[in-house]
């Protein structure tokens, strides 16, 4: 009897493998999409103790890995460039794109160490099927407090559909970023900027993740 | 924060100050007063890390989850009352409607609030306030606006606030000792909510006053019109971009006309052209 039970479980388990690699982003809807990442992202976090524990390499891994291929940092970084973005040389974009970049894993692997018993829910999505940039809502319900809007701005390109901007609480990531990239650029150019970021990156890198409490 | 007409002299302190300092406009359009709203952020901040962060912290490590969750509801179920007022002002009848019932359940099943049941009912709570109803009757935001201990805000919230304060059922509890405990307990319970966002915005922020001030007016600005910028993502292009600000309506009433209700409520907010968005609230400032 308990040999079948594992059995059965084994199958079960193969299948709903191969199911989510059946429902790949080829042709996975935008939501499904997100709903897949965030919930994996959720998941895992929490399964993990490692990353409960704030073991920040464990965490960084957890966002390059499972995160990053599903959003277009160059885009972001575009677009909190503005109209700078033009004015830069290809190895300034490369460059600021990188740093960026850098930054946003280190704030999103501060937000997932953080994850306890948060619960996520996905809005309908009100978008055409031919839609090419769509955005896909969310709530997360918190332990204590409101439940927090998360929604992303997701676009379809040649590798599938990918992020390209976070509102978390009503405001989105590159506009609250875009006027600290001007300031900083108008104080000492794209040059001044990349050195900002690549400082304040330095200083994450040498402290420890914050954990959940 | 012991009586309405402290608070409201602290209002117009804070707007005097700031109409003071309208003659020097800063780079942003939306920030004409940054230094003097930096000087008081770092006011604000340093208070925040002596005083209330701290006692925040204590409060959350050591008092047990459930006095955490009833002090919390308590107080949002006061909160909900004046939501409702809110909500009803803004012509939204059956969020008003909830949370009135709401207010009613959970005061009285919810023994004084402290168990929010009407949630657990499926009743959503809301969260609204007066310059959030001015907003909708189409009073722009105005500049930025630092208060000193309230923090971010801007000219309209601010002159909203005295408002706020009169809304707050607590602001009339005897007596006055009483009171002043339970609107600490309050600021603290709500700083101790906030713990782990602001240890994020630190790591996220290059310049934490910029990052805060262009998070704040957005989130502002979505509580208004929630649908502001829609169910569809602009088609934003750096080939097209153009540095604009965040707001792309504003009815720009210089923000004197706000402190009379009715006269706002009869500016229309139809799409005003760009440029209006960047002068004209610096500008009628400057002309008081």
């Amino acid at each position: 009897m308990m040999k079948l039970f594992k059995q059965l479980f084994a199958v079960a388990t193969v299948a709903l493998a191969f199911n989510a690699h059946a429902a790949g982003p080829a042709n996975e809807a935008p939501d499904a999409l997100v709903k897949r990442i965030s919930q994996d992202v959720i998941e895992t976090a929490k399964a993990d103790k490692a990353i409960q524990a704030g073991d920040t390499k464990k965490v960084m891994q957890l966002v390059e890995t499972k995160i990053l291929p599903y959003v277009d940092s160059d885009r972001m970084t575009s677009l909190a460039a503005g109209r700078f973005w033009r004015e830069a040389t290809p190895e300034q974009q490369k460059k600021l794109s990188e740093q960026f970049r850098t930054l946003l894993i280190y704030t999103y692997s501060g937000a997932l160490s953080q994850i306890k018993n948060e619960t996520v829910d996905f809005q309908p999505l009100r978008a055409d099927p031919a839609d090419t940039e769509v955005e896909v809502r969310s709530k997360v319900n918190m332990t204590r407090g409101e439940p927090i809007t998360l929604n992303y701005r997701v676009a379809k390109g040649a590798a599938g559909w990918k992020i390209y901007d976070i509102n978390v609480m009503g405001a989105w990531l590159v506009e609250t970023y875009k006027g600290t990239f001007a300031s900083e650029i108008s104080k000492g150019g794209i040059d001044g900027l990349i050195k900002t970021l690549t400082a304040k990156n330095q200083s994450l890198a040498s402290k420890p993740l914050k954990t959940a409490k | 924060m012991s009586s309405t007409p402290k608070h409201l002299r602290q209002a117009a302190l804070a707007l005097g100050a700031a109409l003071l300092l309208a003659g020097c406009a800063g780079p942003n359009p939306r920030d004409p007063y940054e230094s003097y709203n930096r000087a008081m952020f770092s006011f604000n901040d340093t208070v925040d890390t002596y005083a209330l962060k701290p006692v925040a912290t204590v409060y959350r490590d050591v008092t047990p989850s459930f006095v955490q969750t009833g002090v919390g509801n308590f107080f949002g179920n006061l909160a909900d009352a004046w939501t409702a007022v809110n909500n009803l002002l803004q012509g939204k009848g059956e969020a008003g409607m909830s949370d009135i019932s709401r207010f009613a359940l959970n005061s009285t099943l919810g023994i004084l609030g402290l168990f929010d049941i009407a949630s657990e009912a499926g009743l959503q709570k809301h969260k609204e306030d007066f310059g959030q109803t001015l907003g909708t009757w189409g009073v722009s935001s105005g500049p930025y606006l630092m208060l000193p201990l309230l923090g971010p805000s801007t000219v309209r919230d601010t002159v909203a606030l005295p408002a706020d304060f009169a809304g707050n059922i607590w602001s009339y509890k005897d007596p006055v000792y009483l009171r002043n405990i339970g609107t600490g307990v309050n600021l603290v319970d709500t700083r101790a909510s906030l713990l782990d966002a602001t240890s994020m915005l630190e790591d996220a922020a290059l310049d934490r006053y910029e990052f805060i001030r262009d998070g704040y007016l957005q989130r502002r600005e979505s509580l208004i019109h929630p649908d502001g910028d829609g169910g569809k993502p602009k088609q934003q292009d750096p080939a097209v971009e153009e540095a604009k600000p965040a707001s792309p309506q504003a009815a720009a009433p210089a923000p004197a006309e706000a402190k009379s209700a009715e006269s706002s409520a009869t500016v229309s907010s139809e799409s005003v052209p760009k440029e209006l968005n960047s002068g004209t609230p610096a500008a009628g400032n400057a002309s008081l």
